[in-house]
Parts: C-alpha cells; structure tokens; sequence
C-alpha cells in the first residue's frame, strides 16, 4: 500500500519543487546590485515595481479577482510608512510593518466590495476605491502634503547600520531583500492547498462551493494577503526615494502593474517578477531612444503580445511550424 | 407518500417547497422524503422543475416559502458549503471542474476540505498522506490513474464526467444528488458511468435526476414524477411504470421506455 500513496503524495509535490532555473534566475537577481551598482537606484525601483506585480499576481493571476485600483493599497502603504516615519520613529522595518498593516487592514476593508458581481463590477469598484482615496489624500493636505508630496521624510538606518545613501545601493539591497523573502512566502503558499484553492477559485466559483468551502472567505483573504503586498510594496517606495506624494494613488501605478503582469504572464509566481523587469527594462530602452513615443511602443507589444499569445510569442521556432498550417 | 419506508430513517426532508419566478412557479409545494440509503430518481419532461428543485436543496436558490430539512435540522437559510460540510453534496448537470488544475489536485483539493486541511498555506500539497492515499483510491475507483496528471480541461469528456462525481463522492456524502450524470456521455463510456453510480455506498442516500429511463429503471428503488413544478406522483418503478397519468404526461416522448 505504500507506494501508490508514495506516488499520489509526489506527484501532488511535485509543482512545489525548486526548479534549477529558478535558482539560476535568484542568483543572476542578486548578482545585479553588485555587478551595476551604478545602477542602484534602478534596480531598486524594479524590485518595488515586482514586488507589487507579484502582490497583484496574487489577486489577479491566482485568484481571478481583476483590480483596476491596486495603487490604493500601495499608495496607503507608502503614506502609513511615510507618515509613521515622520511621526513616530525612523526605523525602516518598523516602517515597512506598518506599510504592510495599512495596506492589509484596507484590504480587509473592502474585500466585502468585490466578493459580489461581474468582472466589469470589480473593475469599476476597484478603479472607484483608488480614486476616493487619491482625492482623500489630497483634501487633508495638511497631513499627505497634498499635491505637493510629503518632504523631509528621514528614514533611519537599515538595521540600525546601513545608512540610505543617495546611489540607493543600501535601497537596492533592501529592496531585494524584500521582494526575495515575499516570493518566498508566496511560494509556498501558491504550493499549498490555500493557495490551490485560490486557483481552484479562478476556475470555478460554483464548484469551489460545492466542495465545502467558502468562496467568499477565500477571496477575501487573499485580496487581504495581495493588499497587504502592495502595501509593502508601497512602504519601500517612500523609504526608499524619501519621498511621497499623491502620484502613489494615480490610475497609471495601477494599470501599469497589470500591464507587468500581462506581459510576465499572470497565474505564475515568475510572471510578475519577469512582467516587472521586462516592463522596466523595455521603459528605459525605449525612452532612451524615443522619450516621447514610449507608450506608443509599449501599445504595439502589448497588441502583438495580446493577439499572438505569449507562448508563441517567445517561442520563435514554432512560429513557421503553426503558420504553414 | 412513503408508505411501507416509515421504519426508515428519513434524511433529507423539504416542506411544501414553493420558488417562484415572476409570475412562474417552478415548484409548486413539493414535499419529499428521501430515507437513509435510498435510490431515488426524479423525473419529470424538460421544464418540470428538477433542477430549480435541487438548486433549493443546495442552497444555490432561495425557496420563496417552505422548508428543507438534513437530518432533522433546519437548513433552509444555510449557505450551500455549509451544506455540503453537512453531508449534502451534488454533482452538476453540466460539468463544473477546474480546468487548470489535473484531477489529482482537484480530488486532493476536494478532500483536504472535508477533512479541513483546505486552509493549511505552510506546507505543499501532498504533505499529508493520508489525504493523498484518499485520491489515490479515488482515482483508481473512478479509473483516472492515466489521466491523474493532465490538467483538467484537456480530459476526454466522459473523464470529466466520471471527475465530475469523484469529487462529489470524495466529500463522502450522506445524501448525494446526482444530476444527469450520464448526461453527453457517448454510448462507449457510459458503462464507466452506470459502474461508479452502482458501486455508490448502500448508506448513501442517492436523489438521481435523469432523462435516460434505463438508468432510471435499473438504479432507482423509488421514483418520483414532477411536472410543472408539481409532483404528480410517487412510487416504486414498477408502480410507475403502469401509472397512467406518468403515461399520459410521456406521451409521445420516445424516451419514457425501459427494458
């Protein structure tokens, strides 16, 4: 008896295993702050950009709740951090905790809002809840700094050692450091029979229930889990540039990840991480070429990539092999 | 209604069961009893209101009055994955799996939420044995071992279909309503089909909606006929089977024949 149970327990393993790639990509990933440490700032600024792909990854590619409106929890994150450092201590993990409580307590707030409806519902309310709180944040100016930003944040030493220099070499490490221990976290729970289940949710909603398992409670814990990462995601941004503003809540922050996450690919933990970098990547070539024609690049990609689908896409020697069909 | 069952221990229960559409009524104060281990069909002409009825037993719908009873117990406001964690598990008319996922992980999935493992996120799938040694019979009962590792949705339909009451059969039911299981299935698989049903455990009580009167006749100890949201009778096959209202209603529907 023991070698059929053997061989069901493996097999259900075996999408949890660490590929070799993976391991080869990590490595390359953190290569980079040493090998372009000329390049600190950027390389920040793609792992906050991940780590907010993969936290809409999350909602999106795993459990099927499409959002409009993921800046709102990383643009609160970024003011709870921002504000808590300017009010009450400059220490940047403490900081990170609360961006990370901020954006999950707003999750939990209004998950109850897209548990119910169609796609288009959700795009609407999620597009709607970013928007109240873009236009919140700039009314009580006399707390966000309205359109002006929020000056003057002085964030403490990483560690209580590492001084945030203005290269951003210690925020490109932090950074990483972060996305790392998130797409770690995420890993397993994407592997467990949670994070299953939220595939499972992306599916089939009916069946989900008539398993015995509550649909509603299940897609409010991860949008919790996918606010609470954007919420961190955010939380760096302001640590990290020493800066907010409400630019953190803008339409483009949120339609941007999703872009990220459309070009990586959605429903795989690589594809918020590659959609980041690719995104990213594609940004600075382009603009260093043509500055004014960027989006014009990147909606002729988006296009292709849309309509020849992904696999094909980056699968070139299978191009002639279908076409002559 | 159930004369000759009254030792038996009735299950599943509704009282005067009323939904009405508009102007339409779907049910019409349909009162059941299905007894501890009882083989069961509903039938009725397409529009008599067999499925509307068991979206009320599962909770999909609201009942506009009445009331449904599992084992004594009042379940008409409860929501359906309650139900099911009570024992009140259905499978689908038409197929409502998981596409991306194989059916390994789907049984996996299936049992980890009855034993309420379903939550657990710091460790893999397949880390508890005993679950996987659960789909593991599963898949052999209902002959998914070749098929165990494809995702879903690339199934041959009559796979799907056997997948389709595996998962409802892995919540290991006290009452299982089956809704045309056999329901697209091609001549070639549907003795797959008739086997599992068959095979079902004796306790189960099973409420079998279905079209084909030969698995109707050849499965069910009890039959009850519903028409316009009524039920027009009730009996034992071989009651049904002479009753000339149950004839007059099938009159001229080629399929109301079995051998």
């Amino acid at each position: 008896m023991t070698t059929p149970v053997l061989q069901a327990a493996a097999r259900l393993r075996a999408p949890s295993r660490w590929r070799a790639w993976e391991i080869v990509l990590w490595v390359a990933i953190w290569v980079t702050p040493f090998a372009f440490a000329s390049h600190a700032a950027l390389i920040s600024e793609i792992a906050i950009f991940a780590l907010f792909a993969l936290s809409l990854d999350m909602i999106l590619g795993y459990a099927g709740i499409v959002s409009l409106g993921h800046a709102a929890f990383f643009g609160a994150g970024a003011y709870g951090a921002a504000l808590f450092a300017k009010w009450v201590m400059p220490d940047p993990l403490v900081g990170l905790a609360v961006g990370i409580a901020v954006g999950a307590l707003l999750g939990v707030l209004t998950s109850p809002l897209i548990v119910r409806g169609t796609d288009l519902t959700r795009l609407m309310i999620t597009m709607g809840v970013a928007g109240v709180l873009l236009e919140l944040a700039n009314k009580f100016d006399n707390i966000t700094g309205g359109i002006d930003g929020l000056e003057g944040l002085v964030v403490g030493p990483l560690l209580g050692r590492f001084d945030f220099d203005l290269a951003g070499r210690v925020a490109s490490f932090y950074s990483l450091a972060v996305l790392f221990v998130a797409f770690l976290l995420l890993r397993r729970v994407v592997h467990s029979p949670l994070g299953v289940s939220l595939q499972a949710l992306r599916d089939n909603r009916l069946r989900v229930a008539a398993i015995g398992m509550s649909v509603n409670g299940r897609l409010a814990a991860v949008y919790t889990l996918g606010a609470a990462l954007a919420g961190a995601a955010g939380a760096l941004l302001a640590q990290t540039t020493g800066f907010v503003s409400l630019d953190v809540f803008e339409f483009h922050r949120s339609a941007d990840v999703m872009l990220a996450l459309v070009i990586g690919g959605a429903g795989w933990l690589w594809g918020g991480l590659v959609g980041a970098i690719g995104f990213k990547v594609l940004h600075d070539l382009i603009s260093n070429v043509t500055p004014e024609y960027w989006t014009f690049w990147i909606g002729l990609i988006l296009v292709v990539l849309m309509l020849v689908g992904r696999e094909r896409l980056f699968r070139p020697w299978t191009w002639w092999r279908r076409g002559s069909k | 209604m159930a004369q000759g069952l009254e030792v038996s221990e009735v299950v599943l229960r509704t009282h005067s069961l009323v939904k009405r559409f508009g102007g339409i009524t779907a049910t019409n104060k349909v009162s059941l009893d299905i007894v501890r281990g009882a083989r069961h069909a509903l039938i009725g002409p397409n529009g008599a209101g067999k499925t509307t009825l068991i979206n009320q037993l599962t909770g999909v719908a609201a009942p506009t009055s009445g009331r449904v009873e599992l084992q004594g117990r009042d379940i008409t406001d409860l929501a359906p994955h309650k139900r099911v964690g009570l024992g009140l598990v259905r499978t689908f008319q038409i197929n409502q799996l998981f596409g991306t996922l194989t059916p390994l992980q789907s049984l996996a999935l299936a049992v980890a939420s009855r034993v309420g493992a379903a939550h657990r996120w710091w460790q893999p799938m397949g880390a508890d044995l005993a679950v996987a040694a659960e789909c593991e019979a599963l898949l052999a009962q209902f002959r998914l071992e070749e098929h165990a590792e494809r995702p879903t949705k690339e199934l041959p339909y009559g796979k799907r279909r056997l997948l389709e009451i595996a998962l409802a059969v892995a919540q290991k039911p006290s009452v299982l309503l089956l809704d045309e299981p056999a329901a697209g299935v091609p001549a070639s698989e549907r003795a797959d089909i008739l086997a599992t049903v068959s095979a079902l455990p004796v306790d189960v009580s099973v409420v079998l909606i279905e079209h084909d009167m030969d698995l109707v006749f050849s499965f069910a100890t009890r039959i009850t006929v519903l028409v316009n949201g009524t039920v027009l009778t009730e009996g034992t096959p071989a009651e049904i089977a002479v009753d000339p209202q149950v004839k007059a209603v099938y009159l001229g529907e080629a399929e109301f024949r079995h051998g």
